[in-house]
């Protein structure tokens, strides 16, 4: 696991272009570090010190909420973003800090699979921001690099109600 | 042996407040750590974590200079620091509505009558002279639910105050 300040973790990654073995194996590992981690809903792959496009996302084990259980998404792209959200935020790349973000409340993305199929998300909530949080990774974007004060938080939920 | 000490500091607002004070930190080799600096009602206020081979009085000599050109009050206690042990809150409170004496210690009293530890307060005075608002965000950690919580600070909405309660959930990825 990358830890900043290690500036790898600012680089941007790589588009993956083969879907073998080494591949599939990869996802797997990503998604075993993910899951030994207490708390994680989400690993980008520039996390673990391999800079391609791949992230793994899953907010299933969050009780209530809207899902599309394990994601393994391979050169994710986003297809429509809407609404705006402001959540609290960490980062097993950033230790002991955690800082409110604004992000879109719900998405579409596509991505392809481990073996190269394309496939399109719908995302809200708690699991568009999951995903924007580790997309973000893929372009050497920490949520550090988004925070917004406590203060514009009351102001935008003050403004709605 | 470096020590942590906080530094508080209170004075008129003016620009240079912090450069000063951080340079004759920085000077005597002084290092920080975690700190909250905010202008309240045109004092500018500074809570600061300072680690130093320093004492107390050698830390008020060292920016002596800088607090007497700018006019400021200092004040130094040695603490036992815990830096890297954030604590994670789950509850916000939100609460506004016309000023008025005691809303504060209500809202506090309730709380801390479940045992919910405030990790974080915002308050604010806002509005006109003659018409001011209060405005106050607490993020803490309760062992209860935020529904509950809410449930506890209804009784101050017919006293003419906005309060409200919500989870904190904090994404990790
Ligand atoms: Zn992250």
């Amino acid at each position: 696991m990358l830890h900043y300040p290690d500036i790898r973790l600012k680089q941007v990654s790589v588009p993956v272009s083969s879907f073998d073995q080494a591949l599939r194996e990869f996802l797997c590992d990503l998604e075993d570090t993910m899951r030994a981690s207490p708390g994680c809903v989400g690993l980008a792959a520039p996390q673990v010190n391999y800079f391609q496009r791949i992230v793994i996302v899953d907010v299933s084990g969050k009780p209530g909420i809207a899902h599309n259980g394990r994601m393994l998404l391979v050169n994710p792209e986003m297809v429509s973003r809407e609404g705006e959200a402001v959540g609290r935020e960490g980062c097993l790349s950033v230790p002991d800090y955690t800082g409110n973000v604004a992000r879109a409340e719900r998405i579409c993305v596509r991505a392809q699979d481990g073996n190269g199929e394309w496939r399109e998300y719908r995302c809200e909530g708690y699991e568009a921001r999951a995903v924007l949080h580790e997309i973000d990774h893929l372009d050497g974007l920490l949520f550090l690099d988004r925070l917004v004060s406590k203060r514009e938080l009351f102001r935008r939920k003050a403004y709605r109600t | 042996m470096k020590r942590w000490y906080m530094l508080t500091v209170v004075g008129r607002d003016q620009p240079g407040i912090v450069a000063a004070l951080t340079d004759a930190l920085f000077r005597a080799g002084a290092n920080l750590g975690e700190a909250s600096m905010v202008r309240l009602g045109g004092s500018f206020t500074i809570m600061m974590m300072v680690e130093t081979e320093q004492d107390e009085s050698g830390i008020r000599a060292l920016l002596g200079p800088a607090g007497l050109s700018l006019g400021l009050k200092l004040h130094v206690d040695t603490i036992e620091a815990h830096l890297h042990s954030h604590v994670e809150p789950n509850v916000r409170v939100t609460v506004y509505g016309a000023d008025r004496p005691g809303i504060v210690a209500q809202v506090t009293a309730a709380l801390a009558s479940r045992g919910f530890n405030i990790l974080d307060l915002e308050s604010d005075v806002a509005g006109t002279p003659e018409q001011p608002i209060y405005v106050m965000t607490i993020d803490g950690h309760s062992a209860e639910s935020a529904t509950a919580i809410e449930k506890l600070l209804l009784p101050l909405r017919e006293k003419g105050v906005e309060v409200g309660a919500e989870p904190l959930e904090t994404l990790v990825g």
